[in-house]
Formats: C-alpha cells, structure tokens, sequence
C-alpha cells in the first residue's frame, strides 16, 4: 500500500490536472459559442451558392460542354481526399472521427485499384494518416497563425485544389470534415466537391427561366472555383464548432472523472491514516498490559 | 409598400444586409452598371470591383464590393460577395491595404486580360473613393 506521503501527492496532482481540465473546458465553452454563431452564419452563403448553381445547372443545355469542375474530367481514376482536422489535440474523439472515416474510404479506393491522392488541413490530421500513407500523402496545410476562421485561408485551399484538378492532377475529390449537429454529437461528413453532385435535383421541379448577363458559362466558369472555396469555408467553420463542442465534453468528462479520482484517494487516505493511528494505539495498549 | 422588393446581402462570415422595403438597387455588374426595380426579369450576373447604390425610401446606401454575383428572382435580390464594405466605414488604411493589393496583382506578368481588368477597376474605384 502506498504511503501516506504518496498519497497526499497524487491527491494534489490530480487536483491541479482538474484545475486545469476544468479552465479549458471554461475556454472551449467560450469559444463554442463564437465557432457555432459563426457557422450558422456562414450557412446562408453557401446555401445561397448551391441554389445559384443548381439553377445554372439546370438551365445548360448542352452537358457536353458543360465545364470540367461541374461535370468532371470524364475519368475516374485518381482521387483526392482533403482531411480537415484541427491543429490541437485534447478534444476527444473529434481528429479520429475524421481520420477514422478517412481511412476506410481511402481502404475502398485502394482496394478498386485507384490512384489516392491526400490533402491534410490541419496538423493532427496529418500527425495521424503520415503512418500508413505517407507516400499518398502530397500537401499538408495548416493554419495554426490564424487566429479564427476565414475566408481568405478558404480561397487558399480551394485555389490549390482548382489548380491541381486544372494540371490533371486528378479526377474526383472529395472533403472530410466533422459536420456540428450539437456539443455531444459531430458527425463526420464525406462531400464531394468534383465534379459536383446535385443530390436534390429531382426535388424542385419549378425550373425558373433566368437572364445570364454573360453567358450560362462564362458565369459557371467564374462561380464553380468560388463555390469550391466556399464549400471549404463552410467545412472549416463546421469543423470549428465540432472541435470546440468536443473538447467541451471531452473535458467535462475529464473534470468529472479527476473529481472520482480524487474522492477516491481521499477515502483511501484517511483510511490509512486511521490505520496508522489505530495501529499505533495498538501498540501503546499492548505495551501498557504486558507491564 | 407597393414598388419595394427584398435584399439580401451575404458574404461567407455572415448575412451582412437584409432588408424588405428596397426601392432600387444599382449595381455594377460586369457588362456595365445595372439598375434593378421591382418585377425584375429573373436575371443572373456577377460583380465587377464597385459600388453598389441601395435606394430605401428617401435613404440611400452606398457599399463598396470586390466580386460577388447578384440572382434576382420574385422580387428578391440576392448579392454574394467574398468582401464588402459600407462606404461610410471605410478606413484610410483599408483602402490603402486593398490598394496594395491590386497594385500586387497587376505586377503578374502572366495575368490573363480579365484578372487585369478586374485590378485596373479596383484601383480606378478606390482611387474615386479616398
């Protein structure tokens, strides 16, 4: 059994790891609340986009020229995967969702004989897939000097990807980031981005006639790179609000589980204090009688 | 009020401007500026660096946009802009710092004739505005 000394240590250990638990879960909290205001407020942008670009979809005519970001490339050879993660840890399970979600989809592509190609956002995300891909692996970004999320460093990526699919680099790619539903759940999303897919195209069936000033085209040929950028915008924000929620409750849970602990070894501690004086009063007793 | 239209204004961060009793709005698209009054014709277009004019009654707004593209349908317009910025709060230094910019981007040897177009406006417009 561990002395009393041991005992009165780990006690004050875990205590101050509460403490400290406790102040980034205070922080987290704080942070929340910005990351998921900003999210929803960045929904009706890209919402807007995708309207406007399902229109233009539907008002062209000829798919066969239709540019290459909305149609793709005609193959399906190599993929790209961009994983969004976080640049700090200590948030429960929100690096490995992504990572876990990642790599079974990149398991599918290998095992059909496709090229991957991988993009990591993020330092964790790369901390955890540079192991098993490190050849797949041909970018990794991160923001760790911004301070919040922002548009710019959005273009930044969306603009390397576009450049990348513009060389032939690849064919299809798809983003993976945490979507925020609430503090508890984040569920990791896969979206593809090339060639877009317009999953509700059946749903409005209310096609309204627009005037183009330019050209059908020429505007699809200027929105599909910004739509791009803004559809990793709204994943950096989701992403966000998910770390966030996430180290809340991974340190709520963490608070909780350092407050246990610390009752525990209170009771074991005055138990063997109690012990030791019992022990001693024993002695005193005994030697008393034996005179 | 009968000849008033919505306006909805978003840039990525958040829904920056949205108003229900717009009487005209002008806005520079790309082919030349462009004046919209209720009952439109339905009409996609997107933004050269300007000024977008918004006419609310008596009142009148002036906003200073880089890009963006406009949808106009039923009666409501819709302008999405990657930045955007009320004239009337517009700084010395982030004109400057948007001047720089251009300035930057006009530099590129290789820029095609319309990123060099769209840097050429931009300057032209600031210049108007300091």
């Amino acid at each position: 059994m561990a002395s009393l000394d041991d005992l009165k240590k780990r006690i004050t250990s875990v205590k101050s790891t509460q403490k400290i638990t406790k102040a980034m879960k205070m922080v987290a909290a704080a942070k929340l609340r910005k990351a998921q205001e900003s999210a929803e407020k960045g929904r009706p942008y890209s919402d807007k986009m995708h309207n406007i670009i399902l229109n233009l979809s539907k008002n062209i005519n000829d798919k066969e020229n239709a540019p290459k970001l909305l149609a793709g490339s005609g193959k399906d050879n190599v993929h790209l995967c961009v994983v969004m993660t976080s640049d700090r840890g200590l948030c429960g399970g929100f690096n490995s969702n992504i990572t876990k979600k990642a790599k079974s989809y990149f398991k599918k592509i290998l095992d059909s004989g496709k090229e991957l190609k991988i993009v990591t956002v993020g330092s964790k995300g790369f901390d955890q897939l540079k192991r098993a891909y490190k050849e797949q692996i041909i970018e990794n970004i991160s923001f760790k000097e911004s301070k919040n999320v922002n548009y710019f460093d959005a273009d930044k990526v969306g603009k390397m990807i576009i450049e990348k699919f513009g060389k032939g680099e690849f064919d299809v790619c798809t983003i993976f980031f945490n979507k925020f539903k609430n503090v508890i759940t984040q569920i990791p999303q896969e979206q593809q981005i090339i060639p877009l897919k317009s999953e509700k195209s059946d749903e409005k069936n209310d096609v309204v006639n627009y005037e183009f000033e330019p050209e059908e085209d020429e505007i699809l040929n200027n929105l599909l790179p910004k739509n791009i950028s803004t559809q990793i915008f709204k994943a950096m924000l989701e992403n966000s609000a998910s770390e966030q929620g996430s180290r809340m409750s991974a340190m709520d849970n963490a608070t909780r589980n350092a407050g246990e602990m610390v009752e525990k070894l209170t009771i074991e501690y005055n138990r063997s204090r109690q012990a030791a004086i019992t022990k001693e009063l024993i002695e005193i007793i005994s030697g008393a009688e034996s005179l | 009020m009968s000849d008033s239209f919505n306006l909805e204004i978003v840039n990525p961060e958040k829904l920056f401007l949205s108003l229900d009793n717009v009487s005209e709005v002008v806005v520079p698209a790309f082919e030349g500026d462009m004046g919209i009054l209720k009952d439109h014709i339905s009409i996609i277009s997107f933004l050269k660096p300007g000024i977008v004019k918004v006419f609310t009654g008596n009142e009148k707004k002036e906003l200073y946009v880089e890009d963006g593209i406009i949808e106009f349908s039923e009666n409501s317009l819709s302008i999405l802009t990657s930045r955007i910025i009320d004239i009337k709060e517009i700084k010395k230094d982030d004109l400057r710092s948007i001047m720089n910019e251009a300035n930057e981007a006009l530099k590129d040897e290789n820029l095609d004739d319309q990123k060099r177009f769209i840097a050429n406006q931009k300057i032209d417009v600031l210049n108007r505005l300091s």
